[in-house]
């Protein structure tokens, strides 16, 4: 993340959009560093198309408003912006070929047109479709369109793009290596990318900070580990994935820590320092599935509750393992393949789930 | 097996018998039009041109052609222009009252054609364009207009409305979106209505002949050769503007052909 020194680049200031009676986005607010790399993630309707395309000046918001280096743009036409957008269905012109839709943004900016077929070439081969620059975009294959909607924004080198779900019409092996070519592309070129996603995967994989967005409202903000290893609520802690929820009641356990009892177990956690957790309260805890061991017999040890296997879940070379604990509530535990394969667990087999205690942390109620 | 295949002679005996019902007038008028006999009888008097020779020395023909002709290129001009943003118009936007805009678009081909020459008539005559060339154009381009949008809005279906914002978002004002990727997307469409309107012009007769006066386009005229005597010139007159019309309609619809095809694989 660049450093907080400069007004930001882009700020959303309490946005909203509605369509009639339809809220699309209800209240929205965060800034974009320049040079960052930001992920729009929620499920879908939840408002992050709707963002981005506002930022693209596509949609002008209901209230609220967007600056762009601290001016106003709310109004300005999208003809006027430079926020070139990568459609999700790329979006290209069926009638020009792939060099003349890579040309078309320079074009209208009226540059001569031995310069604009020149630096169209120079973005084609740096995506590595030159070779069909005089096809037509329907001989292309999904990939390869993709690239030519790449080069066709980069090629306005504007110092923000814009990219609407830019993986999901992809091949899933093509998936993965677009990923990471666009974050190479972003650190080579150091401006500010804004990709709108569904998956956490993607937005975790590729994004300095993730905006989480639920029924047209910021959940969360924050660096992928960030959300990932303390997530602020209920709905975020369920959207990432990988997250164990352990319902119980909290008590006091001495220094700094609050002792849970619930279906699952019982464990202790460290006090939050921004909540008070009281005697008695319904509190819920929070563990990741990748931070919890797996083991034969107890060790006495930091949190420990007894399960029986389930069933195994194998998503290349991670599995996870699905588990009940004797209370009746369902625990999950994420290894590698490696690891099971060393001790390998089979369905109805007696466990202990370990973790340590500062693995654990509290949804506020 | 059998009974399949008896079926398929049937139906190709069948659909042999509709085209020549269709078409024996016009085959004969072709053929006799090339009779050198005075009278459309059988046997055939002998291949001959006179008749082509003797319209193409007769002045009102030839005046009447090249009316028919200019008629026929400014209508189709104005029609296709005012159907591309007729249809532009309902795929661009929303507002209250569109479907009564799109009925009232497409309505002038369903009133009968009697009535339309009648009110051209009543009307042209108060603004002083009856008996105009320019009348005969006005009253064509109501008729063929709804022609032209319901070409370039078949088209625009297929545009993605995002292609047009993603020329938006790449700089493109509207206007040079219009010009530089609505109409190359609709251009066989365009195309296709410029031949048709072209067609429905060249062919119109009732408003013509309410409209013209003396400045008569050839299907009047050929009405007022009629009314005088039976000429085997008709023949002659009837298979240039079947030929002139036909290559219209085939030059339409091959162009609708290929934006068809190329949609399919698209799709």
């Amino acid at each position: 993340m660049t450093g907080a020194t400069a007004a930001p680049m882009l700020e959303i200031d309490r946005v909203a959009k509605r369509y009639g009676e339809t809220v699309a986005v209800a209240d929205v607010s965060f800034t974009i560093e320049k040079g960052e790399f930001i992920a729009l993630m929620g499920p879908s309707g939840c408002g992050k198309t709707t963002t981005l395309r506002m930022i693209a000046g596509l949609d002008v918001p209901s209230d609220g408003e967007i600056r762009l280096w601290g001016r106003r743009i709310n109004e300005d036409a999208p003809w006027e912006r430079e926020a070139p957008l990568v459609w999700q269905n790329y979006a290209l012109f069926p009638f020009l070929s792939v060099v003349k839709n890579v040309e078309f943004g320079l074009k209208q900016r009226g540059l001569p047109a031995a310069e604009r077929r020149r630096k169209a070439m120079e973005w084609m081969e740096r995506l590595g479709i030159a070779g069909f620059a005089d096809r037509g975009v329907d001989q292309l294959s999904g990939g390869q369109r993709q690239r030519v909607a790449l080069a066709r924004a980069l090629a306005l080198e504007p110092e923000m793009l814009l990219l609407d779900e830019p993986l999901s019409a992809l091949d899933p092996h093509l998936r993965v290596r677009m990923q990471s070519e666009l974050v190479r592309l972003h650190r080579e070129l150091g401006i500010t990318f804004v990709c709108v996603t569904h998956s956490h995967s993607e937005a975790f994989a590729m994004a300095d900070r993730v905006v989480i967005m639920s029924e047209g409202r910021v959940q969360q903000i924050g660096a992928p580990r960030e959300i990932y290893r303390r997530a602020s609520n209920r709905f975020v802690a369920e959207f990432v994935g990988g997250n164990n929820l352990f319902s119980g009641t909290a008590s006091g356990a001495g220094e700094g820590m609050v002792r849970v009892d619930g279906p699952f177990g019982s464990a202790l956690a460290p006090r939050p320092t921004d909540v008070e957790i009281l005697d008695g309260q319904a509190v819920t805890l929070v563990v990741a599935a990748d931070r919890i061991d797996l083991a034969a017999a107890p060790s006495g040890a930091g949190n420990e509750v007894e399960a029986r296997v389930v069933t195994l879940e194998f998503v290349g070379s991670s599995v996870t393992v699905f588990l009940e604990t004797t209370g009746g509530a369902e625990l999950r535990v994420q290894r590698s393949l490696h690891q099971i394969e060393n001790t390998p667990l089979s369905p109805g087999q007696a466990v202990f789930a370990r973790w340590a205690q500062a693995e654990g942390f509290f949804l506020p109620a | 097996m059998n009974a399949s295949t008896s079926r398929r002679a049937l139906l190709v005996l069948y659909t042999a018998l509709v085209f020549v019902f269709i078409f024996a007038p016009i085959v004969s008028t072709v053929v006799f039009s090339f009779n050198a006999d005075r009278f459309p009888s059988l046997p055939w008097g002998g291949f001959s041109l006179q008749w082509y020779e003797a319209i193409f020395a007769d002045a009102s023909i030839q005046r009447g052609l090249a009316n028919s002709l200019i008629v026929a290129v400014a209508t189709s001009a104005i029609a296709t222009f005012l159907g591309f943003a007729a249809a532009y118009v309902d795929y661009r936007y929303r507002f209250f009252g569109k479907m009564a805009y799109i009925s009232i678009v497409a309505l002038p081909p369903t009133v009968p054609v009697v009535i339309l020459g009648v009110a051209m008539l009543t009307f042209e005559g108060r603004i002083g364009l009856s008996g105009t060339l320019t009348g005969i154009t006005v009253g064509h381009v109501v008729l063929a207009a709804p022609f032209a949008m319901a070409l370039v809005r078949m088209r625009l279906a297929d545009l993605d409305p995002d292609i047009e914002r993603a020329a938006w978002n790449l700089g493109a004002t509207p206007w040079a979106t219009i010009t530089g990727v609505v109409i190359p997307f609709c251009l066989p469409a365009i195309f296709a209505s410029v031949f048709l309107t072209a067609a429905v012009s060249f062919d119109e007769f009732m408003i013509a002949w309410f409209v013209s006066g003396v400045n008569e386009t050839l299907p009047v005229r050929v009405l007022a050769m009629l009314q005088g005597q039976v000429s085997p010139r008709i023949n002659a007159i009837g298979a240039l503007v079947f030929a002139v019309s036909m290559t219209l309609v085939v030059a339409a619809q091959m162009l609708l052909g290929r934006g068809g095809r190329r949609n399919a694989k698209e799709a």
